[in-house]
This record gives structure tokens, C-alpha cells and sequence, in this order.
């Protein structure tokens, strides 16, 4: 319990958010809630709360927040930029924080909805049964709106010892990695009769693009027009999370969690709710490709995403942060203590005196193979033999058990020779990619403490 | 026409028991949407009324949609005695024209009507409450009197006042706060139509009926006006 955070910078858009807050959608209220539920579920996992405890929802470019008490926090969902104190914090891992520091949450880098979670929870008021931010009707949340400078956030109380739940980390291959483009999975209707044959194949079978009319409510897409048989439309009915209705320009809309509870356009299909996840994460600029499936499938699919959240609650797993070594010199023994606080980054106690060290990665082999991780197929190759590719660049993409993973470089680099190519079986440790990596530099930087 | 299930993904279906806006159909929709809450289907979250149809959400993982088709079907063919709730009346004091009511000259040039007939013809019908929707607690009412019918603005306003009461074709409704709108706003209302901190949260429900009763308008203070622009 008490105060986490003061607001110094809130960000494009942030907002408090839960799992929603259902039963009230007859007097017109959306149930509003996380656009992205398994990013806001796994940041709260990885801090020790319920799956659906109130988080922070950061839209394209996060907060800056003041540390006002001792917390621990996580983030998933939208890869962000995310630093205490200069020191990058990864996502998927918790930090603890300690009254004072800066938490600056940068750009995303990809996906557009980060989840900030804190342990106990983002303790705001609940109203009618939830915690999340509607922000059409302006309440819940905090004061109904987006967070402002100044906001003062409380948390309630942690599961556990905070210092013990720090470095709870997500294993890499159950991290969600959304492909682009991204490939949504649909169930025709509840108007699909409302559009002929052409309109529901040119609907399935093109690509549309995410315009810049996209936020909470819904995301206008762009791309071959969908016709209709008599027009778009309908006696008003109820609006469903997921929905894509087609207004008369043929242009599909993404319904999401602030849409209106009801209206008046012909819904050609529905988003499955294993993929709804996706739909918060779409950016503008991003290719979205529609695929039917049949409603016993749909099912299938969300028990598989549990299954696939269960299989992240198991997986989750403390790191050791700090290890104590010991240094011998001479004929005697030095106790050092180090704990990694961040990417490369590590305090040193030795002697009394605190240091701060960051280390980049040493210079790599000449060239080396990359090698399959996973068993499965690859969809995507990203880059060409001969390509420079800077750290980070996405490489390969495999998918595995329906879940699409991108292998990405941990360093700059060229493509040397590609051995895969797209629709390829690959089993674990088949080689990808041969590729000669560049320099990298050194660069350890000592600090009193 | 029989009753149409049309999913609305995996986790909703929507129960269609006809095409048009008719009270009829609106009562039946109503009295079936309560049989299913009656009915008390693990799994199912909320049942959510419109015009002729109603949705159920449900959870996925506790209900399947034909599972939950079989139990509507039997529900819809076992049609036992429904009492439906007696509906009730709500007076809603409305000031009209002047300032509260910007567009009653236009409805009254649009219809041929005196501005005068047009209060009279609009206050004096009993309207159901269809269904809630577009804004939280933003009521569907209607019918509105033949006379009274007419198109929305060309283009809608960016900002509508909390508690303008509009009409636009055989509806009329009431904007429960500030926001975008195209009806036609001939009065204004001071009663609060939707508040957060009350469960239920609107003061309308489906199904209700409601009687606007003509008031002066110096007995409240107006509230900001109407604009074209975003402020």
C-alpha cells in the first residue's frame, strides 16, 4: 500500500486498465479494459499479482514516473524502452525500484500498447467492478481520464517480499512476438449475409493496411473496398469486442474496447478472442490479413491460449540477481558482490565502496551459423545474403505450435549465406543463417557509488 | 420470422427476432433476453437488449455457442408466462427552444409546424425506451409522432451539451453527456441521465417509458453551448 509514482511525463497516452468491466454494456457503457489482455496479464504474472490486477496501458511512447516508494514493476506487450536511472531495464524481467529513481518508458519499438505492472496493483478506486479507465464516458481509472503531469499513483499491497520476487523473468521463446503482417483470425458474422460472395473473398483474401484513425474504440483500416449487397446498413445492434463492421466506403473498422455498445453498420466477421491480443498491438502503417475459421476452432484456439498463459505462469523463473564471488589476490580472498541491475549493467561491492559497470557484449567470432532455437516452420525470412543488418534487425521468423517467433540479431552484422527459406520444417539446431558479425566495442564504465 | 443466432465471434451471439424497429418486437426481444438472464446459463456475462435483437456474452472457456444455442432454442420454444418487469415512467423536464433547443426553428420550418406545435406534439407521446447505446446511458426513444419526423443535420455538430434531448427520424433521445452529434436538438434537460457512482448506472433502462413534460427555462441555469468547433 501507499505511493508509487508521480506523473513527471504521462506520455502519448496512459491509462489505467484491467481486464474490463463487464455487465453494463445494455446502459451503453463499453467495457473498456486492456487492448492488449496478454500483455496486461504477463506483466502482472510477473510481478506476483492476479492476471488481472490494473495496470498501467502505454500508448507508442510511455510515462516518466517518479519512484515515490520501494516498488516492483514489469513490462510486456509493446517492446518499450523502458530505463531507471539510465540503466535499460528489458522487458519481461521484474526490477525493483527504490524511492527517488527516474522510470523513464520510452518509444515502442514494436507493438504499440506496453502494460506497466506494479506489485499489488495500480490502486484506484473500483467503479462498477472495475478499475479500468472508460474513457467515452469519462470514468474509472484514474479521475476518468489519461494520465496528466503531477498524478500521484498509489499501488496496493504486493503478494510477496518484494526484494524476493525481483527477477522473475519470462524465458524468451514464451514471449509473444506479433508477425507482420499480422494475420487475424476471424468468425464470419453476425452480418456476413449482408455482403455477396466477392465482398467476403476480397475481405479475406487482401491485405489492409491500420490508417492513423485508430485508438481505443476502433482502428480504421484501409485497402480493397468490400462491397455490400444493399447497402451497409442495419437496425442498430450490439457492437461486439473484436467486431469488424464496413460502413459504406467498404474500408473495414476494428471495433476495440471503448468502441460504442451499439450501432448501425453490417459486421462482416468477428475477431476470435485468442487473437484480440493482436488488435492492441496494431500500429498505423501495419498490414492486417483476415483468415476464417470455424467456430469449434475459435474455441479450440482460446483454450490453446490459455493453455499458452499457463504455460507462462509455470515458466516464469527467478533469476539470481546477485551473486557473491570471491577475489583472490595475493594470499588473500576479497568478497565481491555482483547483482545485475539492468542490460549489461551490474553493481559491484567490493571493499565498502559500490561500483556501477556496463559491459556490451566481446567482439563475436569472424562468422558463425545461426541455428534453429525451436522445431518448426519458418514464415518469413527478413533479410537477403550480402545484407548489412544492424542489432536487433529481425532475421527469421519461425513458427511453432501456432506461434510465430522472431529470431532477431544480438548484434550488427552481414548475412553471409541464407540456408532456409519460407514454408521450411526446421528442427532445433538445423543451421538458418551463416553470417559474418561486425565490430563490437567494449565498454566498461566505473562509477563511485 | 423465425428467430435468427447469428454469432458474434466466440465469445457472443446475437438473437435476432426480426428486421424492423417496432414496439411489438422490441417487447419480445425484452421478455426473451429476461428469460435468458432467468435462466441463469453458467457462462454467460452479460444479456444486452437493442432495437430487435439482444447479445449474449459469454465466457468461452465455461460455454460453447452451440451449447448455448440449444438452451436459447428450448428457452424460445418453452414459452412459459413472462412477467417483464413493469415498465416504469420517468418525467423528464425539458426546456425547449432558445438556447436549450437550437434547431426547433429548423424542425419547425422542416415540418411545416409552428414551433409551439412541435413542443406540444413532442411532449405529449408516452416514448419506450428501445435500447441504451451509443454514449453511456444515451436512451433510444421513440415512436415519435409522424408529424414530427425529420432528417439528421447535414453535418453533425462536434459538440452536443450533457442533457440535450434531440430527435432525428422516428427516434428521440437524450445526449446523457458532451459529445459529437447529428440530431436535431430542440430542448435541454437538467436531470442527470447517467452516474458513474450509482449501480445501475443510468437512470433509463431498457423498456422503461418516458413522458417529457415542457418547463421554463429560467429555472436552471444553461449549461455551455453548442459548437462547431473542437475547444
Amino acid at each position: 500500500m501507499g505511493e508509487a509514482f508521480r506523473v513527471l511525463e504521462p506520455g502519448v497516452l496512459t491509462t489505467v486498465q484491467d481486464l474490463g468491466r463487464w455487465g453494463y454494456q445494455r446502459y451503453g457503457v463499453p467495457p473498456s479494459g486492456g487492448a492488449d489482455p496478454l500483455g496486461l496479464r504477463i506483466a502482472n504474472l510477473l510481478v506476483g499479482n492476479g492476471e488481472g490486477e490494473a495496470v498501467l496501458e502505454c500508448t507508442g511512447l510511455g510515462p516518466t514516473l517518479e519512484v515515490l516508494g520501494d516498488c516492483l514493476v514489469a513490462l510486456a506487450g509493446a517492446e518499450m524502452e523502458v530505463e531507471a536511472d539510465g540503466v535499460a531495464l528489458p522487458p519481461y524481467i521484474s526490477h525493483l525500484l527504490r524511492k527517488g529513481q527516474l522510470l523513464r518508458c520510452g518509444i515502442s519499438r514494436s507493438g504499440l500498447r506496453g502494460y506497466l505492472a506494479v506489485a499489488g496493483g495500480v490502486d484506484v478506486p473500483p467503479l462498477l467492478g472495475s478499475r479500468s479507465t472508460c474513457l467515452p464516458a469519462g470514468f474509472g481509472g484514474y479521475q476518468g481520464r489519461p494520465l496528466q503531469k503531477g498524478d500521484i499513483l498509489r499501488r496496493g499491497e504486493p503478494s510477496g517480499d518484494l526484494q524476493r520476487m525481483r527477477g522473475r523473468v519470462l524465458p524468451p521463446l514464451l514471449r509473444p512476438s506479433p508477425a507482420s503482417p499480422q494475420e487475424v483470425r476471424v468468425l464470419l458474422g453476425p452480418q456476413h449475409d449482408y455482403f455477396p460472395r466477392r465482398g467476403l473473398e476480397t475481405f479475406l483474401h487482401s491485405p489492409y493496411q491500420v490508417t492513423s484513425k485508430a485508438d481505443r474504440m476502433g482502428i480504421r483500416l484501409e485497402g480493397p473496398r468490400v462491397p455490400h449487397r444493399k447497402g451497409p446498413d442495419i437496425v442498430s445492434d450490439a457492437l461486439p469486442l473484436g467486431g469488424i463492421q464496413v460502413p459504406g466506403d467498404g474500408q473495414p473498422i476494428l471495433l476495440l474496447n471503448d468502441r460504442q455498445t451499439t450501432g448501425g453498420y453490417a459486421k462482416i466477421a468477428t475477431v476470435i478472442t485468442a487473437d484480440l491480443w493482436r488488435l492492441g498491438q496494431l500500429r498505423p502503417g501495419d498490414a492486417v490479413r483476415f483468415r476464417a475459421v470455424a467456430a469449434a476452432e475459435a474455441q479450440r484456439y482460446r483454450r490453446e491460449f490459455e493453455e499458452g498463459i499457463e504455460a507462462i505462469r509455470r515458466g516464469i523463473t527467478i533469476t539470481p540477481s546477485r551473486r557473491t564471488y570471491g577475489l583472490l589476490w595475493e594470499d588473500r580472498t576479497i568478497p565481491v558482490a555482483v547483482e545485475e541491475i539492468g542490460v549489461g549493467a551490474f553493481e559491484v561491492q567490493l571493499g565498502g565502496r559500490t561500483h556501477q559497470v556496463r559491459i556490451t557484449p566481446p567482439a563475436p567470432p569472424a562468422a558463425r551459423e545461426m541455428r534453429a532455437p525451436l522445431a518448426g516452420v519458418v514464415t518469413a525470412v527478413h533479410v537477403g545474403e550480402g545484407e548489412e543488418v544492424p542489432h536487433g534487425a529481425r532475421l527469421v521468423t519461425i513458427a511453432s505450435m501456432k506461434v510465430e517467433h522472431d529470431l532477431t540479431a544480438d548484434r550488427a552484422g552481414r548475412i553471409a549465406k541464407v540456408h532456409i527459406r519460407a514454408g521450411q520444417e526446421v528442427h532445433v539446431g538445423d543451421p538458418l543463417l551463416r553470417w559474418e558479425a561486425g565490430e563490437s566495442p567494449v565498454d566498461i564504465s566505473d562509477r563511485d557509488g | 420470422m423465425g428467430v435468427r443466432y447469428l454469432p458474434a465471434g466466440d465469445a457472443a451471439l446475437t438473437v435476432e427476432l426480426g428486421s424492423r424497429i417496432s414496439l411489438p418486437l422490441n417487447q419480445r426481444v425484452r421478455a426473451f433476453a429476461q428469460r435468458v438472464e432467468e435462466a441463469e446459463i453458467p457462462g454467460v456475462i452479460e444479456v444486452v437488449p437493442t432495437y430487435r435483437s439482444f447479445t449474449v456474452y459469454f465466457d468461452p472457456l465455461l460455454l460453447d455457442l452451440d451449447s448455448l444455442i440449444r438452451r436459447l432454442r428450448a428457452l424460445e420454444a418453452n414459452r412459459g408466462r413472462v412477467s417483464l418487469a413493469p415498465s416504469r415512467i420517468v418525467e423528464v423536464p425539458v426546456v425547449y427552444g432558445g438556447a436549450s433547443g437550437p434547431d426547433l426553428p429548423s424542425v419547425a420550418a422542416l415540418t411545416g409546424l409552428g414551433e409551439e406545435e412541435v413542443i406540444q406534439l413532442h411532449s405529449r407521446s408516452v416514448y419506450h425506451v428501445y435500447m441504451l447505446g451509443f454514449t453511456a446511458g444515451f436512451p433510444y426513444l421513440g415512436p415519435v409522432h409522424p408529424r414530427l419526423r425529420v432528417r439528421r443535420l447535414e453535418t453533425p455538430r462536434l459538440k452536443v451539451p450533457a442533457g440535450s434531448v434531440g430527435i432525428a427520424g422516428n427516434q428521440t433521445g437524450i445526449y446523457p453527456r458532451e459529445s459529437p452529434g447529428g440530431w436535431r436538438i430542440i430542448g435541454w434537460t437538467p436531470l442527470t441521465l447517467f452516474d458513474h457512482t450509482a449501480d445501475p448506472p443510468a437512470i433509463l433502462r431498457p423498456g422503461d417509458r418516458v413522458r417529457f413534460q415542457p418547463v421554463e427555462g429560467g429555472e436552471w441555469a444553461r449549461r455551455s453551448g453548442f459548437s462547431n468547433r473542437e475547444s
